[in-house]
Parts: C-alpha cells; structure tokens; sequence
C-alpha cells in the first residue's frame, strides 16, 4: 500500500532531514513510528502524501507514484487521509461541515450525501450532538475524533497519523486512542507517528524507530517490544516505558 | 457671531444633501470598498505566491499606490481614463467615462493597494496547518484558499477592514476635484447658492462624525464578539 524506497531529504544543503528511510505498510497492517523530537517522523509521514517534498528516492501509494509531478496531488491525497497533532480542524465552519467540505468540493457527493456520511462518522466516534457547533466549542479529544471522522469521511485507502494525541490532556488521550484501535480492527491501513506504546502493543504489526532521520529498527511488534536490536532504540524505549 | 444663524436651510436642504449626496458617497463607498477588497486579495495572493515576479509587481503597485496623494491620483485619472479607454480599444478619439466610473476605478485602485496590505497580514495570522489540512484532504490550492483561508482571513480582518472603509468613506468627499455632487459636494453648493457657508460645513461634519462614529463603535463590538469566538 505504501512503500518508501530509499527517501532522502534536506531542508537546507547542511542540514539533511531524512536519510536514505526505507519501509513499506501493506494493506491492512498497523505500522507505529516512533523515535526522539526531532528525528524525523513528521517530515517522513508527510512525504507520504506529498505535504513536505524529498530530493531522492520514490514513495508509491496503492502503486502511484508521489514524487512523480505528473501525478495528480489532490486527487492522491484525497485517498489518504491524515490527523494532525493539533486536530486542524477549519474553525470557521460547524462541525458538520468540516466533515462535508471535502466531500462537496473534491468527491462532487451532493450536500445531502455528505452530510448523511458526515452524520454517520459523527455518530461513530460519539459526537453526533456536536454536529452544529464550532471547533471552539469542543474538547481537544472531542477535536481530534471529530478530524478523524473528517478523514474518515473520504473513504481513504490509507490513514496516517501525525502524534494524534501528544497535544491532549491525559484524560482525553484514551477517547482518542479507542477510536483508532476501532479503526485498527477493522483493518484499516495505519501509519502512526506516537510515543502511545500501549496503541502499540495492542494493535501494532510494526514498529519502526528513527533517529536523526534515520530508520534505525524496523521491526515485528514482538521482536520490537522483545528486544530491540539498536542500542539506541532500547534506550529510548526504557525511557518511555519508564514514565 | 451666530446671532444670524439660519439653520433652517439645512432642513430646506435635506432631500437634495441625502437622496443625491449621501446615496451617492453611499454607493461609492461600498462599491469602491468590495472592488478594492477583491483587487487587494488578488494583490495580496500575488504577493504570498510562489512566483517571485508576480510578488514583485504586486508589491511596487503596492508601494506606488500608497506614495501617492489620494487626491492627485483622483485628478490624474480623470484625465488619463478616457486616453487609456482609447488605447486599449483602439478609439480614434478618448472615450469618455463619466465622473463616477473615474473616481470609482480610482478608489477601487487606491483602496486595493490598502486592502491587500491587510488580507496579506490576515492570510500570514493563519497557521500552516490549516492549509495543509486542507491540502491532506484532497483539496487544491486554489479551493484551499477560497474555502478554507481567505474566509478566516478576512474574519480576523473585518474590524481592520471596516475600519479602512471608514477612512475611505471619508476619502471619498474628494470627489470635490471633479465638481462631483457626493454629500459633500452637494454641502458645499447648497452653501454657495445660500451664502451659508458656516451652517452647511458645521453640518457636513456633524453629519460625517455621526456616520464615523457609529461605525467604530460597530468595530468593536465585533472586535469583543470575534475574540470570543476564538
Ligand atoms: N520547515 C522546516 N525547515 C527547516 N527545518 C525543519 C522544518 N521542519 C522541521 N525541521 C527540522 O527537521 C527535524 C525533523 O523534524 P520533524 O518535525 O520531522 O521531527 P519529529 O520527529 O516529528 O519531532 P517531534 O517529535 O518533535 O514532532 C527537526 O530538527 C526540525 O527542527
Ligand atoms: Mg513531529
């Protein structure tokens, strides 16, 4: 479904982000990325879909080619769907709308049919009563589904997830999580940036661990959690865990 | 001095100093107000673009405009329209577009410079991720931008905004140039053809005061209901 082969990038000629990242997400697997603030995980979730551009090396998605320019951005994205640390949410529009925009603007669906969708997510992540207000009005966790269910609301082949719940308050972190372990079960394509090791343990088939751009582990749930191979990667991991 | 005041001019006058003067400042107001605002946020877009040439000639039409006196490029155009009409259409003789289409394309072109200055801070007050949500979400930079920032900019604009159409509803009394009747214009004859100079400006100022005023009090109202929605 993804696969990232040999992705180099720089923001600047001194400073290089990623550094030659190999992996790949088949379809149905739940794949976490972890790893130090700073070694890259955003910038590489975000070459995914395009959102940061690389120098070299080719990722395809459900076999097209992202970094090809001759390859249709928009419709791309519209197939992958993304949650961000800070939800992103349009605070401009109601909550039923953030979920139907898209839907109208990229998927040409009919007003009534977006909103019977967008109902229909709202309704699965709990939030239904929350159509007709405004992002401001809701908890960071009640955000987040809600960006989830906007997400979710495109039909996408794959979701990728950007630290869903490092910008929440603890009691908010499990509404989140559940709704992504929900998703998990149902066999939805996962790539997951977050430090959550529990969402890992329960419903990983992959970690992956970087550190300074790099893919440094890229293992099965249980070899991951059993042993990690790298020193640096167990370090890491006994300083989470230790919290 | 005021011993021979004759304030019932004014009253004589009113149907002349509102129905032609003020709907006329009225109309050139808001009119020049939405151009200037689509103009500018074309401008402004220009500027943030990507495309350095097309940045550069938006920022010295920018630059241009706002080191001119108003009332200078109001003469000016006047002038130059009907040539340019001409040139552009290839005419063998100026074409003439009237007092108000003038000043019309005037302030639109004047306001534009002002009002792109503020949409570019607008568009600039919105975080990155909220186009990148946009863009994730399959949408292209063009409905990015129509759907999802501009309409925030331009909220956490409108009290800016309304209040540079304040000044423009100022502005637009010096329309005078051009022996053009707006409120003003119409003011001043009234007190010409009367010999009523001091009843007729004494009441030109209360009545742009009173206009003024309400509309800064409107500002903030807004401003206290567009940080509470925040
Ligand atoms: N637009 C940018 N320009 C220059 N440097 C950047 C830019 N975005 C990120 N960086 C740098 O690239 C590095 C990797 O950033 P990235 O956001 O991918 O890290 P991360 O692993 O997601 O970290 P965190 O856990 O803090 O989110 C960091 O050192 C960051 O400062
Ligand atoms: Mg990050």
């Amino acid at each position: 479904m993804i696969e990232i082969s040999h992705v180099n990038k720089w923001y600047s000629p001194s400073f290089q982000v990623l550094t030659d990242c190999t992996t790949s997400v088949t379809k149905g697997e739940v794949v976490v990325v972890c790893g130090p603030s700073g070694s890259g995980k955003s910038t590489l979730i975000k070459c995914v879909n395009a959102l940061e551009p690389f120098q070299s090396g080719d990722i395809l998605v459900d076999g097209i080619k992202v970094n090809d320019p001759k390859t249709n951005l928009p419709k791309l994205r519209s197939r992958v769907g993304m949650v961000f640390q800070h939800f992103e949410l349009f605070p401009h529009l109601k909550i039923i709308d953030n979920l139907c925009l898209a839907q109208e603007k990229v998927l040409d669906r009919s007003r009534d049919k977006a909103k019977a969708k967008g109902m229909q997510l709202l309704e699965r992540v709990g939030l239904k009563e929350q159509a007709q207000k405004y992002p401001a009005n809701l908890s960071g966790g009640q955000q987040q589904r809600v960006a989830i269910a906007r997400a979710l609301a495109m039909d996408p082949i794959v979701m990728l997830f950007d630290e869903p719940t490092s910008a929440l308050d603890p009691e908010m972190v499990s509404e989140v999580l559940d709704v992504m372990v929900d998703l998990a079960h149902e066999g939805m394509t996962m790539m997951v940036v977050t430090h959550e090791m529990g969402f890992a343990r329960k419903v990983a088939n992959r970690v992956i661990f970087m550190d300074r751009g790099e893919i440094v582990e890229d293992a099965a749930k249980e070899d991951f959690f059993g042993k990690p191979r790298s020193d640096r990667a167990q370090k890491f991991l006994s300083k989470i865990l230790s919290h | 001095m005021f011993g021979n005041l004759d304030f019932d001019v004014i009253r004589r006058a009113l149907p002349y100093l509102f129905l032609e003067g003020m709907t006329f400042t009225l109309t050139l107001t808001g009119l020049a107000a939405l151009g200037g605002l689509v103009f500018g946020t074309a401008l402004a877009l220009m500027r943030l673009s990507g495309f350095k040439i097309l940045g550069r000639i938006a920022g010295i039409y920018v630059d241009f405009m706002r080191s001119l006196p108003l009332v200078l490029v109001i003469f000016w155009f006047y002038f130059l329209v009907p040539y340019i009409g001409q040139w552009v259409t290839g005419a063998s003789r100026p074409i003439s577009v009237g007092a108000f289409a003038s000043s019309l394309i005037t302030f639109i072109m004047f306001e534009a410079a002002y009002f792109s200055e503020i949409m570019r801070a607008g568009i600039q007050s919105i975080s990155r991720g909220q186009p990148a949500a946009a863009s994730a979400l399959g949408l292209t930079y063009a409905q990015t931008m129509r759907y999802v920032v501009l309409p925030q900019a331009f909220r956490n604009m409108l009290p800016v905004l309304i209040t540079q159409t304040i000044v423009l509803f100022q502005d637009t009394s010096l329309v005078y140039v051009l022996s053009i009747t707006d409120f003003l214009g119409a003011a001043s004859k009234v007190a010409q053809r009367d010999g009523r100079l001091v009843e007729m400006y004494l009441f030109a100022a209360i009545v742009y005061f009173t206009i003024s005023c309400i509309a800064s009090y409107g500002v903030r109202r807004l401003q206290a209901r567009i940080a509470i929605i925040r």
